[in-house]
């Protein structure tokens, strides 16, 4: 399963229910104002960096540079992707669930 | 004519994911005429808005982050930022624009708009205002 994630960790509770309901090997797609949440140093990426270890994620890179974000304010190992790269993920999963 | 009162823009919200910052800065502006003493907040998501290098052409929609530079020529000079917000998103001043204005009761000397104030601090200021406007 693909999910996606386009609310602020900081204001929202859409990725901790994300990363609740995420079963092991599902890929979870950030974007919009649900790209703070790839950012390492901050208060959830701890939370991020534990599910790394079982969920894919992904990050949407417009939405990286219109708020000012740099790839390199990543938490390592998430894979930016364009739109191009949203409709392969979309395409590639049998299913999606936003966390909106 | 009415005495002056204390205005302060509270701004919560990160920029382009919702219309509060875009509307904020454009009321900001309007009020900027009516000669009050005027100031802005940003704390939790708010502080992105304030990050330098926004680039926009990728998603669409107008990068208005330039326009928060253009504050000071408004005499929209005092602008708090919550310390703790910052740290809690892993940022720091330098990742977000370097806002100025001329201070004409100073020989115009060039000063910093931006003040850096802990919560408790921004919470007394707040409490100081006589009208909040929220965003």
């Amino acid at each position: 399963m693909l999910h996606t994630v386009n609310k602020s960790p900081f204001e929202r509770t859409a990725l901790q229910s994300c990363l609740g309901h995420a079963l092991d090997g599902a890929s979870v797609l950030l974007f919009e104002d649900g790209v703070y949440g790839a950012l390492k140093g901050t208060g959830v990426s701890g939370e991020v960096a534990e599910a790394m270890g079982r969920v894919k994620f992904y990050v949407l890179g417009p939405d990286l540079r219109a708020r000012g974000l740099r790839e390199d304010r990543l938490i390592d190992g998430i894979q930016v992707v364009g739109y191009d790269g949203f409709v392969d993920l979309v395409t590639s999963h049998d299913n999606v669930q936003a966390w909106l | 004519m009415s005495e002056i009162k204390k205005f302060m823009y509270v701004n919560r919200k990160a920029p382009y994911g919702t219309i509060y910052a875009l509307e904020s800065l454009e009321v900001v502006l309007i009020g900027a005429a009516f000669d009050q003493d005027v100031s802005l907040a940003f704390l939790d998501d708010g502080v992105f808005q304030l990050t330098k290098d926004q680039d926009t052409s990728g998603i669409g929609m107008k990068n208005f982050s330039p326009t928060y530079a253009a504050l000071g020529d408004y005499d929209v000079t005092k602008i708090y930022v919550e310390k703790e917000s910052l740290e809690e998103r892993g940022l720091t001043l330098d990742d977000l624009q370097h806002l100025t204005y001329e201070d004409e009761d100073d020989d115009w000397a060039e000063k910093d708009s931006i003040r850096l104030v802990t919560r408790e601090e921004l919470a007394r200021i707040m409490d100081e205002q006589d009208v909040l406007l929220s965003f």
